[in-house]
Formats: structure tokens, sequence, C-alpha cells
């Protein structure tokens, strides 16, 4: 078990033979500019990073491309489905991306409509399927719902990636008691993936238990947005040393701090 | 348009294939690994998809595109 690792080196976290130090996922959109994109993830500490698949610009060939700025040797790339709303168009994606980057291991997501890009469940269930079985690895992002996670699971997925709060929304954990039910039930990796708008965001999930967090605009809608990745690898960092220190028991009463023996009378 | 000239139409039409959404001229004998090359593009960062079915990157070079072809070229970009 997790908790009883004592010292910071050996506190890794592993996915798909893979393992990790940095507990950070982020995206790459949202960004100014590829300069920002570099600077920023450079800040955030992290070690893997969600990527987009479109088709090229035809008119402008030699337009920089993500991989000039954020090099695939030193990040683990986790190319996404962002924008399908259906399984053939998630594996369609996918099938590109393997081809275009030459990995497994990939984000699942099939989104409903907006306003509110839910995750789109059954669509989920039927793209997962047919990756497994076409050899992917897949990360997938699903509801906070414990029964779908745990069928996910069971499927083959090597992650397990609730939402907080919908897409590029900001509202933070909104749902931690299901969260927890979640991150109890799972023997693989639980990441909260989407909601988080701040530190103190990224920091519950991590006292929750999650393995680690996924989060993009959070950092690239900041006013400043490489000081938000800094207080993003903190607050995960934080976070995480909090729930393996395992947090004081809540109590209705107070507790007095200081002795009460002694007093002066 | 009157019914004449819409029936000389389709005997004229030239080989095209379409690329990204667009309709494009084919020229004879052109494979991906040409067609890259004649829009600049590095084939170790794109990849290819001919009637939804992936190109390997290794097939490039012996994969002739045909009349009516649908091809995609995608690549990563900033996303979440």
């Amino acid at each position: 078990m997790d908790q009883a690792i004592t010292s910071d080196a050996d506190d890794l976290w592993t996915v798909a033979g893979r393992s990790f130090r940095s507990r950070l996922v982020v995206g790459t959109g949202k960004y100014k500019d590829l300069e920002e994109t570099a600077a920023a993830i450079e800040a955030s500490g992290a070690e893997m990073v969600t990527v987009a698949v479109r088709r090229v610009n035809l008119s402008d060939p030699k337009a920089p491309m993500l991989q000039d700025y954020v090099d695939p040797k030193k990040y683990t790339y986790l190319p996404n489905t962002a924008g399908c709303h259906t399984a053939r168009e998630a594996v369609r994606t996918l099938r590109l991306a393997r081809e275009a980057g030459g990995w497994n291991l990939v984000k699942l997501e099939v989104l409903g409509p907006p306003p509110h890009l839910y995750p789109d469940m059954p669509g989920t269930f039927e793209a997962a399927e047919a990756l497994i079985k076409d050899g992917f690895e897949v990360m997938v992002y699903c509801a906070d719902d414990p029964l779908a996670a745990h069928r996910l699971e069971a499927m083959g997925c090597v992650a397990i990636m609730p939402l907080g709060a919908p897409i590029g929304s900001g509202l933070g954990i909104q749902n931690p008691a299901m969260l927890s039910l979640i991150i109890e039930q799972s023997k693989v990796p639980v990441l909260v993936d989407a909601g988080v708008g701040t530190a103190s965001d990224a920091a519950i999930g991590m006292e929750l238990g999650c393995t680690a967090v996924l989060l993009n605009s959070a950092i690239a809608h900041a006013r400043n947005p490489i000081l938000m990745a800094r207080a993003m690898k903190a607050a995960v960092e934080a976070g995480r040393l909090a729930w393996r220190a395992g947090r004081m028991p809540r109590r209705m009463g107070a507790d007095p701090s200081s002795p009460l023996g002694g007093l002066i009378r | 348009m009157t019914d004449a000239s819409q029936a000389t139409l389709p005997s004229f039409t030239l080989p095209s294939f379409t690329l990204n959404g667009e309709p494009r001229p084919l020229a004879s004998a052109m494979t991906v690994a040409d067609l890259l090359a004649t829009l600049g593009l590095d084939g170790r960062k794109v990849a290819v998809e001919r009637n939804e079915a992936i190109v390997p990157r290794s097939t490039y070079a012996t994969t002739r595109l045909e009349p009516g072809d649908s091809l995609e070229i995608v690549h990563f970009i900033g996303g979440g």
C-alpha cells in the first residue's frame, strides 16, 4: 500500500508499465503560443502531457509543430480524443495517433454535447472495448460513477479518470464522495480529470487519494500560467504528502493544543 | 443551369481525390510519399489515413493514390 512508503524517492506511480515521479499530468492546449506552452509545462514538472490529433494546416506546412517545443522524448505524449462524440470517431482518431507517435498509451474521451460535454458512457464503453481489442492501453475519462468505473477497469482500462467538474469549468472537485468510492474500489490508477480550477482543488484531489491529477485550463487560463504551473506542482506534492501522512480525525468540538496543567490562577 | 449543360458535365471530370476534406486534382502515379513531399510535410511528424484505413509509414512510398480516394493527414497539436 502506498501509505507504507517512507521515502520520497520510492513514491512513484505506474501506468501500463511506465513509472512516473510527477503526479501532475497537464494538457498542452489553450496557451497563447507554443513558447508559453513549453514554459508552463516545464514549470509544472509534469512528465506526461495530453495532446490532440488534428488535420495538418496544408496552407502553412512549415508552421512550428508541438513536437518542436514539447519534446516527445522528454515527455510521455498522451493523445486524446477531445472533440469526439462517437466511439467510431474516437477509435479512428487514436489509430491515427498511434501511427503518428508510435505508442499505444492513449486517453479516451467520448463526449456528450455542449454545454456540459459530460462523458458519454455508452460511447466510452464501445470505444474502450474496440481499442483494447486493438492493443491500445486506455486511460479513460469517465463519469464519477463507481459502476461505470468498475466496468471500465474490468474491461482492461489502465487508468480510470473521472471528472471533478465539467471540462474547462474550473469549478473544483464537486464530487469528493463519489471520487473516494471510485478510488477505494480501483486497483488501477485513478486520476481526477477535468474541473480543477486552482491549486487547492488539485490538493483536494490528491488528499482524497487520487494517484495523480490531470488538468489544462487551470494553468493555461490563469492570468500568469507559469506561476500557476508552479502552484499546481506544489499543490499536487502537498496533497500527496498529506495523503501519505494521513490526516487527523475530524471532531465536532475543540481539543486544546496547549497543556491544561500548570495554568496560573 | 439548363438541362443541356448538366448533361455534358460528367464526361469531363478530371481525376481528383479529397485531402483533409478539400478536393484536389490527382496527378498521375502519385504515391503518399510524393504527396507529402509536394506538400512540404515531414512524414515523421504526421499520420496518414486513406479511405479510413491507416497508411503505415513504411508503405508511404508504395501506396499509390487512386481517383476518388479520401485522405486525412493529421499531427499532434496542443490539447487537454
